[in-house]
């Protein structure tokens, strides 16, 4: 095998790995020095691939239009769509055999299945948000849907009487119960799952999982076998409250501990080193770090409680005018008053419902989009505001340093300002380290 | 760290001293054996060896202690609270179940007060909703998946896995307004003529349908298991493709490029690398699917008319499940009527739970199951 440069290898120092080649000899024996080689694209769109997809396409469609009106006695827009698309597939197999192997084939069919799944599955969902946002139009741009309650409305006045304000109130009323009861505990349940592993928090966690996906009308339907039936309390929101606790409980545990057991160990052995007990360590360390999950956490409960509706329907019941009283007579959700006003048959009120869907449905849009903007960090993440604070507090640490550190080793004590330093002997005291990096830590 | 020959820690190995000097000896030996083979002992197993893992934490303060047992009855709290939902169940359902004995798995009716009840009927509803919906929901889950890990540019690759995120957390009420009074007009046709042509199949046979008759109404295909179940497959679909899409994004990229280096498409290292490794996720977002499928109530509830028969022909009016059973009769319900629901929840909370087990199992055991 021989090796040889090419004629410009006297400027190989100058640019290398241009001109630096490999060259073998032909059959000649002669050595033809090549063009430099072109990296190929590896990945990505060829002509060909978006000429066949086209083409196979439209003889799809052609194909089964003739079908459709000289052939075959179906009719409907779904039908159509379904023979097209599997005669778009025949169509685009073929073209590929014409110059590809059968692996290429498979490649291409896997690929164009994948897309148009993904494709029909979103789209699909689009059209579930869309279609509930516009019916419910016409309900919510009126200015009273925000204010009034149902207590004047009949089911055959118009939209611009009666509104969904207090399905609001009992929906906001509802989960800030849940919340005071679920995130302490919640939290709680998280820290012990993450902080003192055992054979129990084990059977804890187990359990936990299992029940995140609780049907929730079996929630309800606890809370009315015990709270209502057993203590004989009466049907109303704080019950309500107490089934969307029990619903909302495992999921804000699960990703609490999830957000916990990615906190650094290395963090954690550092306060552990300066001698922190463990509690402090929870408190000071693990916490503050893992803030923007544990509230991803909490949000995307509360995302999932504001909507349920089963275990409200077992045990809140149904009103159309404010109740401020969690505690006794029925209260209603938006959820509920969706669920119960698209049954009755009057335009008017399966609007109103369709309205109260699309309130909903913002409020859930909304929390997700909190969650979003303070979640997605990794532990230890910081925001820029919390970046600055670290930074300031370094730089606040490094200047003590700098004037109570190794004066003597690193400048001369003449330009140490001595009347306001602390003697270069006396190291800074614990307390202020702490605090220090505590700031930084934030 | 841990140097043997320290004087400073001779005293505080005392206790330790004879495994300790086993341990040390071993190690000598076993350095020995390497450098005779010509090999560089690299000091990390030396530390494992030598020096045991040490508890952090030594001495526990008042409040460390007054947090663990604080920590410790927050767990428990919940593990009661969870246990409760199945015994409490249980101890009211007790009654009815006692009434109807082992009539209650084999009876369709629904009819506490005359001792005639059980859940056949609801049971076989439920299952035929739970397994339309996942037929479905499986398929587009594990292809979106697929297209979010694999072929989204980076772009948008965020943007919907915050969709699907987005899609899991939406009230069922809002996919029970969508099926009710869109998808149930949609869908008419379609099983008309799935009806017509496949009727010979007989699930898809609709006996009060007769397809020579032009005069035949489609009502007959309102309200039917196919609808309620297509509904749940669009609720579980996100579902289960969020948790495929979390494992798919942890198969190791080494091996996914091994495979593209030894000359595999695209598709090859879909088959080959990722899906063998997301088995487990995979699996387990099914069942979990399935899990969220079968307790579904309000948008079922929006959409069946309910049935007390066992139903074969899914594409027909009427089917029901439990849970929509249980949202159905609760409010004129009487003390008996009550248990009778609660002995109905019963049977969705065992049937839930070890679903969901045998799916945490799954995942747990497989390759790609524990981070996730």
């Amino acid at each position: 095998m021989t090796v040889t440069e090419t004629s410009q290898g006297a400027r190989r120092a100058d640019r290398p790995g241009r001109y630096t080649r490999t060259h073998l000899p032909g059959r000649d024996g002669r050595i033809t020095p090549a063009r430099p080689e072109v990296q190929r694209e590896l990945s990505g769109l060829r002509r060909e691939d978006v000429l066949r997809v086209v083409g196979a396409a439209a003889a799809g469609i052609a194909s089964t239009a003739w079908l459709f009106t000289q052939v075959l006695p179906f009719q409907g827009a779904l039908p159509f769509v379904l023979i097209a698309y599997v005669l778009f597939l025949g169509f685009f197999v073929v073209l590929i055999s014409f110059d590809d192997d059968r692996i290429t084939i498979k490649d291409r069919v896997a690929s164009v299945l994948i897309h148009s799944g993904a494709v029909v599955l979103l789209l699909a969902l689009v059209v579930v948000v869309v279609f509930a946002l516009t019916e419910g139009r016409p309900a919510f741009t009126q200015g009273n849907f925000w204010t009034q309650d149902l207590s004047l409305a009949g089911p055959l006045d118009p939209l611009n009487i009666g509104g969904m304000a207090h399905a609001a109130v009992g929906t906001l009323i509802m989960i800030s119960f849940a919340l005071v009861i679920s995130i302490p505990l919640g939290l709680l349940t998280a820290v012990c799952l993450a902080e003192f592993p055992s054979p129990f928090t084990r059977i804890v966690r187990t359990v936990t999982e299992a029940m995140t996906a609780l049907p929730s009308i079996l929630c309800g339907l606890f809370i009315l076998a015990t709270y209502i039936l057993m203590f004989g309390a009466p049907k109303s929101g704080f019950a309500a409250s107490l089934a969307i606790t029990i619903m909302i409980l495992p999921i804000i545990i699960r990703s609490a501990d999830v957000v916990l057991r990615l906190v650094p160990a290395t963090l954690k052995e550092a306060s552990f080193a300066m001698g922190a007990s463990h509690w402090s360590t929870i408190w000071n360390v693990v916490l503050p770090t893992s803030k923007s999950g544990l509230m991803t956490a909490i949000v995307l409960g509360t995302a999932r409680g504001i909507g349920e509706t089963s275990p409200i329907l077992l045990v809140a019941g149904y009103t159309t005018y404010y109740s401020w009283n969690p505690f006794d007579g029925p209260m209603v959700s938006l959820p509920l008053a969706t669920f119960t006003l698209v049954k009755s048959p009057e335009p008017a009120q399966i609007a109103r419902g369709f309205g109260a869907a699309a309130v909903l449905m913002v409020l859930v849009f909304l929390l997700f989009a909190i969650a979003r903007l303070i979640g997605g960090k990794g532990a230890g993440v910081l925001s820029p505001g919390g970046a600055r604070r670290a930074q300031r507090a370094s730089v606040r640490v490094a200047a003590r340093f700098r004037r109570g550190g190794p004066t003597a080793v690193a400048a001369p004590a003449s330009a140490a300002p001595a009347s306001d330093a602390p003697p270069p002997s006396a190291p800074p005291s614990d307390e202020d380290t702490l605090t220090d990096d505590k700031e930084a830590g934030r | 760290m841990s140097d043997p020959d320290d004087p400073v820690r001779e005293p505080r190995d005392n206790p330790a001293g004879s495994p300790k000097d086993t341990a040390v000896a071993e190690l000598e030996r076993q350095r020995t054996e390497l450098r005779e083979l010509g090999l560089e002992t690299s000091p990390a197993p030396r530390d494992a060896l030598v020096d045991p893992t040490r508890p952090l934490v030594s001495r526990r303060g008042w409040q460390d202690n007054t947090f663990r047992v604080a920590a410790h009855s927050g767990g428990t709290l919940v593990l009661l609270i969870m246990t409760l939902v199945g015994v409490f169940l249980l101890w009211r359902g007790a009654q009815a179940i006692d009434v109807a004995g082992w009539d209650f798995i084999t009876e369709q009716d629904w009819e506490p007060n005359s001792g005639r009840f059980g859940i056949a009927a609801v049971l076989f509803g439920t299952i035929v909703i739970g397994l339309t919906a996942i037929s479905v929901a499986v398929p587009l889950a594990l292809v979106t998946a697929t297209y979010i890990t694999e072929y989204a540019p980076a772009g948008i690759k965020r943007f919907l896995i915050g969709v699907i995120d987005l899609m899991a957390a939406i009230p069922s009420v809002v996919y029970g307004l969508w099926g009710a009074y869109w998808l149930e007009g949609n869908l008419l046709p379609v099983a008309q003529w799935i009806s017509t042509y496949f009727g010979w199949i007989p699930i898809f046979r609709v006996s009060q349908f007769d397809p020579s008759d032009p005069l035949a109404t489609p009502t007959v295909f309102t309200a039917s298991a196919i609808l309620a179940g297509l509904i749940v497959s669009m609720m579980v679909a996100p579902i289960s493709a969020a948790i495929m899409r979390e494992v798919f994004d942890q198969a190791p990229v080494g091996e996914r490029e091994g495979a593209l280096a030894l000359g595999a498409s695209k598709w090859g290292v879909i088959r080959n690398v990722v899906y063998p490794f997301g088995t487990g996720g995979i699996i387990g977002g099914t069942m979990l699917g399935l899990g969220r499928a079968l307790g579904e109530t309000i948008a079922v509830y929006l959409v069946i008319s309910p049935l007390f028969v066992i139903n074969w022909q899914v594409l027909s009016t009427g089917t029901n499940s439990i849970s929509s059973l249980i949202a159905l009769k609760n409010g004129e319900a009487n003390d008996f009527e009550v248990s009778a629901l609660m002995a109905a929840g019963l049977v969705l909370f065992l049937i839930t739970m070890l679903i969901n087990f045998v799916a945490g199992f799954i995942i747990q055991r497989s390759r790609s199951g524990a981070a996730s």
